[in-house]
């Protein structure tokens, strides 16, 4: 018993002393989506190579999460995949936006299945449950087994807003993570999804949609419509450094080496943009 | 009687029948995982750092934050584990308040791991401002780990004959005494086989500690042995991916090309190293024990 | 006068002392025990009760409806939040697992402590632990990439369901309940088993009459653990069962669990909002179930205790 009470007391020692040493080093915490995740990793490594002592901590979590954090103040940073207004619960007004990268969302189903092209219209009767075998649509005599995201998931959102103009997705199988969602894809057929661009790779085929493909160009000229902001929110007086860490994501050199290497899109070569209620305009003098 | 005989014999069939099926089962699954994931695993892969979106990343620092995790939240469970096992098995004389008590420890179990991970975020991460951390990790692994602990060492401590309690106190030990000098060596061999388990579980651990200890592995600098420097490998303070949480985080949301090689090479080396850890906690049990009783 | 045989017996001794200090450190072990656990239920029931009384959800259509939607809103502006189909999800999961698990993970704990000790102690128990220490990401994993396209092309349907869950969850809980009824069958005392070979009994008369009847009341306990790790597992159970907020048609239909639906959508939803204390309700049903399985469990055990 002696033993194990030294034990404690040296641990509290080292926290007490943990705990002082915290004011050398320069932290800040960023936390929330889950897609923002390794681009703020990436980039947060190379903010401490070049600024010594100052160290960010970067976690996932969540768009709620990142939003009611960074709303309570628990963190610095709080990332998200929608506007803090379409999140009930979240007070906008008290927050700063940053819209860091544009990303696209494209329709993917399983490798097998021999059709390249949808309507817009299709899609959306697809996931409103009206058509459910691939014959409808010019396939084989196949059922359609639709994956959606979970119900707040920013992606789901916004496919819903893009594609689905407020009809209702069927209450269907659904999965919480990018990365699962590629997994059912690849291994059950006949069914069909959609995925943030970077999470693409060859387990999935990507559909067109109208005839467009979902390139960068087509995002860039909005021809492919279904694409959304990845958002950093900060608190108007928060810590300088969570502002100063983000102008070094929109800098030149992270735009260029990181997010479009990870397939995002820069937002300084978008000609559309949006607005919270998923308008679409031209960006003037384009 | 005859009959009785048969039914045996059929019985003793059947029990080795399903004990066959079992370790057939449990089998396949580890060869499953080893066959999969051991042609991944190499130097480079254990001890480099991750990458975040490109291919040829290891687990090196995950690794090392898997075994000091468990380690920390070992060091603050164990004792609290014991007290209350030796409250419950020595001390309480099985009322209502040792019924309530086993009662909340058996709540305390069936908690899934998520709740459990989220009350540590709310209450360690937020409220006492400990952050994403290693010791946020560590203390709610213990919530998650004690009733495991508990359990297995109050049946240890009760697999121990009342003679030998009767026999420490005829030689004028107190209670405690007897518990420490001779139940406690008495059952040690059987109370490590419980930390082993519970070890096993808070290596596997993962919901708990996607909130808590957190999902990202910054670089470490193995050099500097300064508790109070964040880059430094025994700081409390730091994030802590571990192991089992990359391998969520890479099949999840992961951006590497290579997340299926990551993944599979990570379950084996994760495997690997429960086996380690069984091997060496059953004979350093042993040595303990032999040490302890004096007898070989 | 100093009369030191008078202090030295009025005095407490050193081992007296010592008793006090050991009585008092495992008191104050289990007070911190009792403190978490404490906190941990009045955490959960705080947030877990706000749905029903900010608002006014009730308890009933809780328990019974099968719409779960925190944005929408009934006629009388209560959120749609009825929670049957992940209630009967996690229950068919978890009852189909442990009726599956418990015969396998008895027959392997009679076989380690009566039939061969030796084989099962080198065989049997090393591989037990080790898949303890098995991360369930893992297990979902796995589940995946065999259990999924096996139901699949067996019992058709996409895969993903109740019978998915099932299967992996057995693998799960076998660990656990074979290594607890293991301690359960050791701690019955061998002279019952002496005695009863002594009068003649077979092997398997002592151990189906003697053994396990005596070791009942352990066993349950084992079972229970099991069922209390089956209902609160999460990733695993989550990768497989398809996660569709639906009353299971059939054991191949997607469906959910109360743990699926938390973890997934825990990150997803905005700490104090309608949504967010949902599934904190959730939670707490959770708790009450475990707490309610207990208490059933407990009762069996005390009328089956061999007297």
């Amino acid at each position: 018993m002696k033993k194990i009470g030294l034990l404690i007391l040296s641990l509290i020692t080292v926290l007490i002393l943990t705990g002082c040493g915290q004011t050398k080093e320069k932290t800040i915490t960023v936390v929330g989506s889950s897609a923002v995740q390794p681009l703020a990793e990436s980039a947060s490594e190379i903010y401490s190579e070049q600024n010594k002592g100052v160290y960010i901590n970067v976690q996932g979590g969540g768009t709620g999460t990142g939003l009611s954090q960074i709303q309570s103040g628990a963190v610095d940073i709080g990332n998200s995949d929608l506007f803090a207004q379409e999140k009930k619960g979240i007070d906008a007004k008290q927050l700063v936006d940053y819209k860091i990268c544009v990303v696209g969302i494209v329709p993917v189903v399983n490798k097998d299945l021999k059709i390249k092209n949808l309507t817009l219209t299709q899609l959306r009767k697809i996931f409103a449950g009206q058509i459910t075998n691939w014959q409808d649509v010019g396939g084989p005599n196949l059922p359609i087994t639709i994956i959606n995201r979970a119900s707040g998931s920013g992606t789901r959102s916004v496919f819903e807003k893009s594609v689905m103009n407020n009809l209702e997705t069927k209450k269907s199988q659904e999965q919480d993570s990018s990365g699962m969602v590629r997994q059912i894809i690849a291994n059950t057929p006949g069914s069909i999804s959609y995925l943030a661009m970077p999470y693409i790779n060859s387990d999935v085929k990507t559909l067109k949609v109208d005839g467009h493909e979902a390139t960068k160009q087509n995002i860039v000229d909005n021809k492919w419509t279904i694409w959304s902001y990845e958002h950093m929110y900060i608190q108007k007086n928060g810590d300088p450094l969570a502002k100063e860490f983000i102008d070094f994501i929109l800098s030149k050199h992270v735009q260029k080496n990181v997010v479009e290497k990870m397939r995002y899109i820069p937002i300084s070569e978008m000609n559309y943009q949006k607005d919270d209620h998923g308008k679409t305009t031209k960006i003037g003098g384009k | 009687m005859k009959k009785a005989k048969t039914i045996d014999k059929i019985a003793t069939g059947v029990i080795y029948v399903m004990a066959t099926v079992i370790v057939l089962i449990l089998a396949s699954l580890l060869l499953y995982i080893l066959g999969r994931g051991l042609q991944y695993v190499n130097w480079h892969f254990l001890t480099s750092k991750a990458e975040s979106f490109s291919a040829g990343g290891g687990i090196g620092i995950q690794l090392f934050n898997s075994f000091f995790l468990l380690i920390l939240s070992m060091i603050i469970s164990i004792p609290i584990a014991l007290g209350t096992a030796i409250y419950l098995s020595e001390y309480s004389s099985n009322g209502r308040i040792a019924s309530l008590i086993r009662t909340s420890i058996e709540i305390l179990s069936s908690l899934p791991s998520i709740v459990v991970g989220l009350f540590g975020f709310l209450i360690f991460v937020i409220n006492f401002h400990i952050g994403f951390s290693i010791l946020s990790g560590a203390l709610t692994l213990t919530v998650f780990n004690l009733p495991l602990l508990i359990r297995s060492i109050e049946d240890a401590l009760r697999s121990i004959p009342n003679s030998q309690r009767e026999a420490g106190l005829a030689l004028g030990l107190s209670k405690y005494e007897t518990v420490i000098r001779v139940i406690i060596p008495d059952a040690l061999p059987a109370i490590i086989t419980g930390l082993i388990l519970g070890a096993g579980r808070v290596f596997g651990e993962a919901a708990a500690l996607i909130y808590t200890a957190g999902q990202s592995a910054p670089p470490v600098d193995f050099t500097n042995f300064n508790p109070m420097s964040i880059t430094s490998p025994l700081n409390l303070m730091r994030p802590a991916e571990t192991l089992a949480v990359h391998i969520w985080k890479v099949n999840s949301e992961g951006l590497i090309p290579d997340a299926v090689a990551v993944s599979a090479g990570a379950s084996a080396v994760l495997i690997l190293a429960v086996l380690l850890f069984n091997l060496a906690s059953r004979y350093l049990g042993n040595f303990i024990y032999t040490k302890m009783t004096g007898n070989k | 006068m100093h009369d030191s045989i008078k202090e030295s017996l009025t005095m407490r001794s050193t081992s007296a002392k010592r008793e006090f200090r050991g009585k008092f450190l495992a008191m104050f072990c289990t007070t911190i025990i009792i403190i978490l656990v404490l906190s941990l239920i009045g955490f959960i029931a705080s947030k877990g009760i706000t749905i029903f009384v900010s608002d006014k959800v009730n308890i009933i259509d809780f328990l019974t409806h099968s719409i779960w939607s925190a944005d929408k809103t009934d006629s009388q502006g209560r959120p749609l939040l009825g929670a049957l189909p992940m209630i009967m999800g996690s229950f068919s999961v978890t009852f189909l697992a442990t009726i599956i698990a418990t015969p396998f993970a008895i027959a392997a704990a009679v076989f380690m402590t009566e039939i061969s000790p030796k084989l099962g102690k080198k065989v049997l128990q090393p591989v037990i632990e080790l898949l303890v220490g098995i991360p369930s990401v893992v297990y979902g994993f796995i589940g995946v990439s065999v259990v999924i396209p096996f139901v699949r092309n067996t019992f058709g349907g996409s895969g993903f369901g109740i019978l998915a869950g099932t299967f992996v969850l057995f693998v799960m809980i076998l660990p656990t309940i074979t290594s607890m009824s293991i301690d359960a069958l050791k701690a019955v005392p061998r002279h019952y088993r002496e005695a009863a070979l002594a009068v003649g009994a077979t092997r398997w008369q002592t151990i189906s009459r003697v053994v396990l009847r005596a070791g009942a009341p352990g066993l349950f306990t084992a079972v229970v653990f099991g069922m209390a790790r089956a209902f609160g597992e999460a990733l695993a159970v989550q990768m497989v069962i398809g996660n569709a907020m639906l009353l299971p048609q059939n054991l191949v239909s997607p469906a959910s669990t109360l743990t699926s639906v938390l973890t997934m959508n825990m990150g997803n939803t905005v700490m104090g909002t309608t949504a967010n204390n949902a599934l904190w309700s959730l939670a707490l049903l959770l708790l009450l179930m475990s707490l309610l399985f207990n208490t059933v469990i407990k009762y069996i055990a005390k009328k089956g205790t061999l007297k």
